[in-house]
């Protein structure tokens, strides 16, 4: 085991995923402490772009595995990939971003290579011997856990989107490229197509910013409001599972604990009362405004900031106010 | 073909938790418990293959947990699941998801089943590991995170699709098999009371640490995360109600969210 730290650079499209910048951060403050290296790991097929916007501040080495049988993800391959660089650096901690891919492909690995594993971690750092030791929400946020790792086995951890911040400065990395081996039975999935959701509409899991709606939004037709508000601050549309289940939105777009996990830096939530397992999809936001013409409803404990009307009233001057500031810089 | 579905007694969604004494766990007393939604999908998925086919010999669950996680066995059985597993053991009381993963993989390996079904995520520990984990150390290819599931004429693979960030992939996939089970696949039918009379006929397999061979060695190298300390989620600071007509105070909503919270 060395004192490097390793990144999952995780890349789709030849495009780094922000999460995955954003691992930098905390990895360069471990490595600081153990006085090892950053290393990313980009994986993929045509990755020189993805590689490239991983030369940031912090990073002192990038490996690529690249090959045509890793353009998509496959749970198995690039399980294989990942344990080859990590046999090759040999680190003492591994992050991964708590996306989708990041939480399929971490326990394969942990497993792989008798690591310790914890997931969507919100803080991380070492103790006095060097163990990794990490907080981390559960009981569906309503809890904080810290966990201590083994400090005689790799510890890995994935890291909640919007923890920390990327670094905004260029780096002078050294890349260098591993050959993919394919294991045995990695054949055994197939990606047969990947159809991106919602068309053009940007998904809950990857927006900076969220307006979500509730069971008050009433039908389907009105999320329109939501969509044209979604527009003008570039967001995403998420949902209650109320809105979701009467048919409103897709499940897709379904923020909660049966949901997806958010953390986006703002979330405006318009007519949703907030129940505990729609807070447990996204009382992780920086910033929460809560739409609610009941002032008793539990979304207001969580929010920032909350306007008691009625959402068919602010949503529509809303969208005129940000339109007019848009117009104004 | 063999279907083995792994489920998880969790606290009831609603609980209110409160951290016991000692500070590393909840406590318990007066928690509803119920069987983890994802696995609830993982359970009717199973039980819905049975009934669309002739081919599905039996379908097992199997749950690691205390004497009580038994009811999650029995709730599992009623809905249609055959037989059950139960692991339990003092011995195994502190293991982290990664040794958990290990342990089933153990029971499991010389049970020939062809399909292993889990929920993508337990609503507890919010961790997700142990269906890749298991499979990985089953050496089996896994889907994670499936929202549809179609087992093919032949039984010897499936195409499921799978929910990633903005987008739905399409994977085949040769079985045995892994497959995590994500909200939209499909929704747990209640089960009914004389299926539940029935369900308490039905057998259930219980596994002591004796069962598993060099229990402690095995162990030993894998996971070994520890809980440390448990405290209440971090508390927000407290909001503002912004007042005024809705013109007036989205106004000033904007202003705050530029200047103050610098969100937008
Ligand atoms: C196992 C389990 C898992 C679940 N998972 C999820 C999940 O992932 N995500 C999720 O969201 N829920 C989930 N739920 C459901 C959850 O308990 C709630 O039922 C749901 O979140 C309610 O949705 P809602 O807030 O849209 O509807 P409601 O609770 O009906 O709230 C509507 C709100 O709109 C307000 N309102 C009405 N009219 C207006 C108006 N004109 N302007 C402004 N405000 C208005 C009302 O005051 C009210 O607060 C789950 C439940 C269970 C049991």
């Amino acid at each position: 085991m060395t004192d490097d730290i390793l990144i999952f650079a995780e890349q789709r499209d030849n495009r780094i995923h922000p999460a995955a910048l954003q691992l930098v951060t905390p990895a360069r403050a471990l490595a600081d402490k153990t006085g090892g290296q950053v290393v990313a790991c980009v994986v993929g097929d045509q990755i020189d772009t993805a590689a490239a916007a991983m030369n940031v501040a912090g990073v002192n080495r990038i490996i690529t595995i690249s090959n045509t049988s890793l353009a998509v993800y496959s749970a198995t391959r690039y399980r294989t990939a990942l344990v080859a660089a990590a046999e090759k650096v040999q680190p003492r901690v591994l992050l991964l971003p708590a996306s989708f891919m990041g939480r399929d492909l971490s326990p394969r690995v942990a497993a792989r290579l008798s690591a310790g594993l914890g997931t969507d971690v919100v803080e991380l750092d070492l103790d006095g011997d060097g163990a990794l030791e990490i907080h981390r929400p559960i009981y569906n946020g309503k809890a904080s856990a810290k966990l201590t790792f083994a400090r005689d086995r790799l510890a890995i951890a994935t890291v909640r989107a919007n923890t920390f911040p990327a670094p905004t400065d260029g780096g002078a990395a050294a890349t260098e490229s591993l050959a993919f081996t394919p294991g045995a039975g990695d054949d055994r999935i197939t990606v047969k197509g990947i159809e991106r959701a919602g068309g053009e509409v940007k998904d809950v899991a990857e927006a900076d910013i969220i307006v979500a709606g509730g069971r008050a939004l009433k039908n389907e037709q009105n999320f329109a409001l939501l969509y044209k508000l979604a527009k003008e601050l570039d967001a995403a549309v998420g949902a209650s599972r109320a809105a979701c289940d009467a048919g409103y939105q897709p499940h897709s777009r379904q923020v909660g604990l049966t949901g997806k996990t958010v953390t986006p830096k703002l979330y405006i939530a318009a007519g949703i009362s907030g129940a505990i397992q729609h807070l447990a999809g996204m009382r992780g936001s920086k910033v929460i405004v809560n739409i609610n013409t009941d002032p008793e409803a539990p979304l207001a404990q969580v929010a920032d900031y909350t306007i008691q009307h009625d959402l068919f009233k602010v949503i529509p001057a809303l969208t005129a106010e940000v339109r007019a500031l848009k117009a104004q810089s | 073909m063999r279907i083995l579905v792994l489920i998880k007694q969790v606290p009831d969604s609603t609980t209110r938790i409160k951290i016991a004494a000692g500070g590393t766990d909840i406590d318990r007393t007066g928690v509803k418990l119920v069987v983890n939604p994802f696995d609830e999908f993982a359970i009717e998925q199973a039980v819905r293959l049975r009934e669309a086919r002739s081919d599905i010999e039996q379908i097992t669950a199997l749950t690691v947990g205390p004497a009580k996680a038994a009811e999650a066995l029995r709730t599992a059985l009623a809905v249609g699941c055959d037989d059950g597993i139960h692991i339990q053991d003092d011995a195994f009381a502190g293991f982290d998801e990664l040794q958990t993963a290990r342990l089933i993989a153990t029971a499991v390996k010389d049970g020939g089943y062809d399909l292993i079904l889990v929920g993508k995520q337990e609503i507890d520990l919010d961790s997700g590991h142990v269906g890749p984990a298991v499979a990985e150390f089953l050496d089996l290819p896994h889907v994670g995170t499936a929202v549809k599931f179609e087992l093919a004429a032949d039984g010897k693979s499936f195409t499921a699709n799978r929910r990633v960030e903005g987008a739905e992939e399409t994977v085949q996939v040769t079985l045995p098999a892994v497959v995590t089970c994500e909200k939209g696949l499909c929704e747990m039918r209640y089960p009914s009371l004389p299926n539940l009379m029935k369900a308490k006929k039905k057998p259930i397999k219980q596994v002591t640490a004796a069962d598993v061979p060099d229990a402690a060695s095995l162990f030993a190298s894998v996971g070994g995360t520890k809980m440390a300390d448990l405290q209440p989620p971090p508390s927000r600071p407290p909001g503002k109600v912004i007042p005024g007509e809705p013109e007036e105070a989205v106004k000033e909503l904007v202003r705050l969210l530029r200047e103050e919270a610098k969100a937008i």
